[in-house]
């Protein structure tokens, strides 16, 4: 972003004289957050100050550019060839907007990112009609970048006059595009066709939902975090950590509200998703075979290695599982060894000693604490030369792993010469995990292995979001439950379950409080006192069942923690049994 | 494979032995000040020893294999992680005097009740009973038997402790122990060693005034971690006894990383041993890495295939080229040819490196005490740059010149005399003529100085010639004539010795310290694959991650992810276009949107087949394929789940904000 660049969209701006000055003022105001003094109202100044601001912006990003350069460089970042990649990848880069050359399939795929924002946004709502003006010129500019074509389409929707939202940098970038556009006419239409699968009633709903697709898809704009800072600041940090600070002191960051309840989709249970993910093909297999037998050429090196009294913890992108069993295959089909899983949720260092002192030295006594062990196994390796043992770590830096005591008792146990040790790490933070001392005993020797194979039994037991863990089974469940209880129980639940459902929408909806609840039990006969609707609740609470939560007042508050949805499949289940 | 282990062995022993020797001084202090012990105070040492935590378990395990040697058997080191209350420091200073005790009387069976006795009441009194049998067992049962052994100690030898890791101990801990001890120092001759990493200060600063009385402290530096280093570099590259050699750029990334690093001599050398290990796994011809004295006999066991390696080394090749016709198709057919002159070149090399290493030092005689430092303080800096390229087409060899050329007469002398004496003691028979070469230059001083003084005498008598003239125009015109004399002066016989010397000293640099590239078959001995080194040493983890992630062409040679600049190919792994399209977001990400940008991207890159019939069944595949990218996405840190909002995931890194 260098000032030329600037000075070029500042005169770009000059074409757009004919907008209503005093619009321009606001949009800036409104959307970059930077002061604008408030007298220029004279249009030649209006757009003076255009420049300049966007003057003020490539300095600043021009600086953060810098500071992300020296952030890569101090990561120590070699300027050789292997990581060459590495080197020539400044920090900046990586958030810097760099205008793709295959312009008509991201010109495509652009089109087909740009339907999305229009589908939650909701007509009803104008702010900025001025927009309408600007749009067919701005249009006419943009083709051959995405981004572009993104923001034109934006614009056309602003023409259909949405909430504008869009960061005035991107305005900026929009103007500084290559005039190659002809006309972008045939997208909007596609767009309003297929705008009203969702109406959202606030204004600020329709703000930030189109905000944050706009920030997802336009792939190379530059990171939105200063648009997003900015907005909340009254006036300019100069300097990025106080930016950071801003961001992060601020709680409220807009995205969208919507979840993936409303998008009509069932969720995926673990096995399904198995399922599924054997019937998609591997994408670039070929390539990925020939990444792996580089590596495996190197096993030989890697046994020549460890007995040198080095361990090898490899790094990269992909799933190293494989590779390391193949190692372990090919290598130590002879020899002890042993392969700790460390993806696995309730792996200990303990189990790990445990499985030493065990089954590698026959020894079934009991120990005190793992120290005791740790010195029990390093006399036995150092009174019997002979004894020799691999221990492979897939993930040595898994949760369970990760603890400073774990690493110091595996450090301990690796620097002892006759155990090899050859483990794996995935996360971009392993690497803080050691210390000098550490490092020391560990004697790493770094292998970078990138596979970019899937990560299939490692992720396995993450509790990912988007995997269904209870849905199908909190409705089973809770008719299984509520099967075993008297019809009366029943009668109550769902009384609370429709209760809940009515007040769905309202987002401070604190639960049914428990003297309401005994009114309508008792209108409804389903209890005569006090004492056994509690007991009734009682019972559901040991089910888990619901949840009582103390509201501000004092007064006792029921919530069914179970989500909207199964509740409502929960209810047309009971309503098909009555 | 065998050579390498044997080199190995021998880097490690030098090593060792190096760090008992520069401890020696400190063990005899030790000795001395121990011989004084006071009886209120505890003695204390306080070892400064830098940050250069890493080596510490070496020196201090010298310390104490020393101490043990010579003055007490009874060492017990204890470590802060050992001891987290006064409780299990009193155990495990018990375990290991015990141990000591054991080792020492070889009593095993009643010292082994005594510990598993012990394991429960670990008080000082118990450690003094347990002293004072000791000690009288040793004086009592085995006098005769001790004597040899331990003849050196003395009669009522100290107790040591030593503290590896002062800083890291809770003050409480060492405070209570300090005090307790101080009480019983009577009945129990106690010295405390301190290992400190920052100040002395930092004994002040942990322990209170009252607590800190109690202590003797006797300060003792160790040297400092660039000093260390400088004498492995001293021993392990610049000599010839060595056959392998670092190149440049490998050279500067070992110095690199112990600069700006860690700091560890350890390190150093363990960076070394990969060299070595990588050198020996990846150059064939390495075989003839070895001593001059097996060359012989190595050359004659190559095998066909060995030849040709050689015939295949561009620096041989360029050798060859050199060669009159006939020759070089002798050597490129003729094996045996080619052994012969194999030979010739590695002992060609050999004596170069024996030149190479004298004439570096003389060179660092001089540069070493010009102003700013042209060429370097340190040898190593000189050697780097030797090793880069021709030394003297750089600039900051021909400021070296200039200034060598302002030296004054003693600096020169004293220069000239040390390097006499290196080449003197270099083994390499061509320094016969510049020895001489050079004495005639000192003698030529020594000379001077007797010319100077007549010189004087001179300059005196024309200063009185100056002082008789008293008229005003002969006045004027001897100012004149003098001033003309000054400024076409010819140069002094000083001045004309002085380039002289410098002269020859800059065809001395000529001649011999040609970098080692340009010697045939410097592929045999020199290790130059810097790269590797440091992808192994000091490998950049998070690089390759983004780079995988960014530029997923870099590793799947595949033609459709090649791109250009920042952007991604839509038909890139699931787990970078997620990583891209994340990328784009605040701290926040929702996942509804994150997904549905997602299937847009796909659907994008898949649309010849995107039926609307099966259109339902790709969704869900691409559901699937999505949940999985997120969740490695989570499993690599780049993200986490969120409880702010529902479904949103938090942004944990680079600008995630």
């Amino acid at each position: 972003m260098s000032r030329p660049e600037g000075t070029r969209s500042g005169r770009r701006s000059l074409q757009v004289k004919f907008v209503p000055d005093e619009e321009v003022l606001k949009h800036i105001t409104d959307d970059s957050g930077v002061k604008v003094r408030k007298d220029k109202t004279q249009l030649s100044v209006s757009v003076k100050t255009f420049v300049k601001k966007l003057e003020k912006i490539t300095d600043n990003e021009a600086q953060e550019i810098l500071e992300e350069k020296n952030y890569v460089a101090a990561l120590g970042v070699c300027a050789q060839e292997p990581m060459g990649n590495g080197s020539n990848i400044s920090g900046g880069e990586v958030y810097s907007f760099q205008t793709p050359k295959r312009s008509s399939k991201m010109a495509e795929l652009a089109s087909e990112l740009a339907q999305t924002p229009e589908q939650n946004a909701n007509p009803d709502h104008s702010k900025c009609p001025e927009k309408m003006a600007e749009s067919p010129q701005s249009s006419s500019k943009c083709v051959s970048s995405s981004n572009a074509c993104f923001f034109s389409l934006l614009l056309q929707s602003k023409s259909k006059e949405f909430v504008s939202t869009t960061p005035y940098r991107l305005r900026k970038r929009l103007a500084a595009a290559d005039p190659y556009l002809d006309s972008e006419s045939e997208y909007s239409a596609s767009c309003s066709e297929e705008e009203d699968e969702e109406d959202q009633k606030e204004v600020s709903t329709v703000l930030s939902g189109q905000k944050t697709p706009a920030k997802i898809k336009v792939a190379s704009t530059p990171p939105p975090r200063n648009s997003l800072a900015k907005k909340n600041k009254e006036e300019k940090m100069d300097s990025l950590v106080e930016e950071y600070f801003e961001a992060h002191s601020s709680s409220k960051v807009l995205t969208s509200d919507r979840t993936l309840q409303k998008l009509r989709k069932r969720r995926l249970n673990q096995q399904t998703l198995h399922d599924l993910l054997q019937k998609a093909p591997l994408a670039y297999a070929a390539e990925i075979k020939d990444l792996n037998q580089q590596h495996e050429s190197l096993f030989s090196k890697w046994m020549l290695q460890l007995h040198l009294g080095f361990n090898i913890v490899l790094y990269g992108l992909g799933s190293k599982r494989d590779l390391l069993e193949k190692f372990r295959t090919s290598l130590l089909q002879d020899s002890v060894h042993l392969v700790v899983n460390g993806y696995f949720p309730s792996i200990t260092v303990r189990s790990i000693l445990n499985s030493i002192t065990e089954e590698v030295l026959d020894h079934t006594g009991t120990f005190r604490s793992p120290l005791d062990q740790l010195e029990f196994i390093i006399k036995r390796f150092k009174e019997d030369s002979s004894l020799e043992l691999y221990v492979l770590i897939h993930n040595l830096d898994s949760q369970m792993l990760r603890g400073e005591r774990s690493q110091q008792i595996l450090a301990q146990l690796s620097s002892l010469p006759s155990i090899y040790l050859i483990a794996s790490i995935d996360h971009i933070n392993a690497p803080l995990m050691w210390d000098q001392a550490k490092l020391s005993l560990y004697n790493w020797l770094w292998y970078e292995t990138t596979t970019f194979s899937p990560y299939v039994e490692e992720t396995s037991y993450e509790n990912s979001l988007l995997v269904q863990q209870s849905g199908s089974l909190a409705l089973s469940s809770l008719m299984h439950v509520l099967h075993s209880l008297t019809l009366n129980a029943r009668g109550i639940f769902r009384l609370l379950a429709q209760h809940q459902l009515e007040k769905k929408d309202s987002p401070s909806y604190p639960g049914l409080s428990f003297h309401d609840f005994y009114q309508q039990c008792r209108e409804a006969f389903l209890v005569n006192s006090d004492l056994t609707l509690r007991a009734q609740l009682t019972e559901f609470r040991d089910h888990k069942l619901i949840r009582t939560k103390r509201g501000a007042d004092g007064v006792e508050y029921l919530v069914i923690p179970v989500d909207d949805r199964t509740l409502t499949d929960f209810l047309e289940k009971e309503e098909e049994d009555v | 494979q065998q050579i390498q282990e044997n080199l190995n062995k021998q880097l490690l022993d030098n090593l060792v032995s190096f760090l008992i020797r520069s401890h020696s001084e400190f063990q005899e202090k030790t000795t001395e000040w121990t011989c004084r012990m006071k009886f209120r105070e505890i003695p204390t040492a306080a070892l400064v020893l830098g940050v250069n935590v890493t080596d510490h378990d070496l020196t201090f395990r010298g310390v104490s294999d020393a101490l043990q040697d010579n003055i007490t058997p009874y060492i017990a080191l204890l470590e802060a992680k050992d001891c987290p209350g006064i409780k299990n420091l009193m155990q495990k200073l018990m375990g290991q005097l015990m141990n000591c005790d054991v080792d020492v009387d070889s009593l095993e069976d009643e010292n082994c009740v005594q510990v598993s006795q012990n394991r429960t009441r670990c008080s000082m009194s118990s450690l003094i009973s347990w002293y004072e049998n000791a000690t009288k067992k040793t004086d009592s049962e085995t006098p005769s038997r001790k004597r040899n052994s331990s003849s050196r100690h003395w009669q009522s030898p100290p107790v040591v402790v030593i503290f590896k890791d002062m800083e890291s101990f809770t003050t409480k801990v060492l405070q209570d122990f300090i005090v307790i001890s101080s009480q019983h120092i009577h009945e129990l001759p106690l010295v405390l060693i301190f290992g400190i990493a920052t100040s002395p200060m930092i004994i002040h600063r942990l322990l209170p005034h009252s607590v800190s009385s109690l202590l003797c402290i006797e300060l003792f530096q160790s040297l400092s971690c660039k000093e260390h280093l400088s004498t492995i570099i001293d021993k392990l590259l610049l000599t010839s006894q060595f056959p392998f050699k670092l190149g440049e750029k490998v050279l500067q990334v070992l110095i690199n990383i112990f600069l700006y690093h860690d700091f560890s001599v350890q390190n150093f050398i363990k960076g070394f041993q990969l060299c070595i290990v990588e050198h020996f796994y990846s150059q064939p011809l390495s075989v003839l890495c070895c001593h001059l004295v097996d060359v012989k006999k190595r050359i004659n066991s190559l095998s066909h295939d060995q030849c040709e390696n050689i015939r295949r080394l561009p620096s041989f090749r360029r050798y060859v080229e050199k060669q009159v016709s006939e020759k070089q198709i002798a050597l490129l057919t003729n094996d045996n040819f080619l052994k012969e002159e194999t030979e010739r070149l590695l002992e060609d090399l050999h004596v170069y490196h024996e030149n190479y290493v004298s004439v570096l030092r003389c060179l660092h005689v001089f540069t070493s005490s010009l102003p700013k430092y042209p060429l370097g303080k340190q040898i190593r800096e000189l050697h780097c740059a030797c090793l880069e390229n021709r030394v003297w087409e750089t600039e900051e060899y021909e400021s070296f010149l200039q200034l060598a050329r302002m030296l004054n007469k003693t600096d020169l002398v004293t220069m000239l005399q040390q390097c006499v004496e290196i080449l003197m003691s270099s083994s390499g028979k061509e320094f016969d003529k510049t020895v001489e070469k050079l004495k005639e230059f000192l003698t030529q001083f020594q000379n001077l100085e007797a010319e100077a003084c007549q010189e004087q005498d001179v300059s005196v008598s024309s200063q009185k010639e100056l002082q008789k003239k008293t008229d005003l125009y002969h006045l004027q015109k001897t100012l004149l004539e003098l001033k003309e004399s000054r400024r076409s002066k010819k140069l002094t016989k000083f001045e004309m010795l002085r380039f002289e010397v410098v002269d020859s000293i800059d065809s001395l640099v000529r001649q011999y310290l040609v970098p080692a590239d340009a010697r045939a078959l410097h592929e045999v001995v020199y290790f130059n694959a810097a790269t590797v080194l440091r992808g192994h040493l000091n490998a950049a983890p998070r690089t390759a991650l983004h780079t995988a992630l960014n530029n997923p062409h870099w590793y799947l040679k595949n033609k459709a992810l090649k791109c250009d600049g920042g952007g991604i190919s839509n038909k890139a792994p699931d787990i970078c276009i997620v990583y891209k399209l994340h990328l784009e977001c605040g701290r926040l990400i929702n996942l509804v949107d994150w997904l549905e940008a997602f299937s847009t991207v796909v659907m994008a890159a898949e649309e010849p087949n995107a039926d609307a019939a099966s259109s339902d069944q790709v969704d869900d595949i691409i559901h699937a394929r999505f949940i999985r990218a997120v969740s490695e996405l989570e499993l690599l840190g780049f993200i986490k789940p969120s409880k702010q909002k529902t479904d949103h995931v938090a942004r944990l890194t680079w600008g995630g904000c």
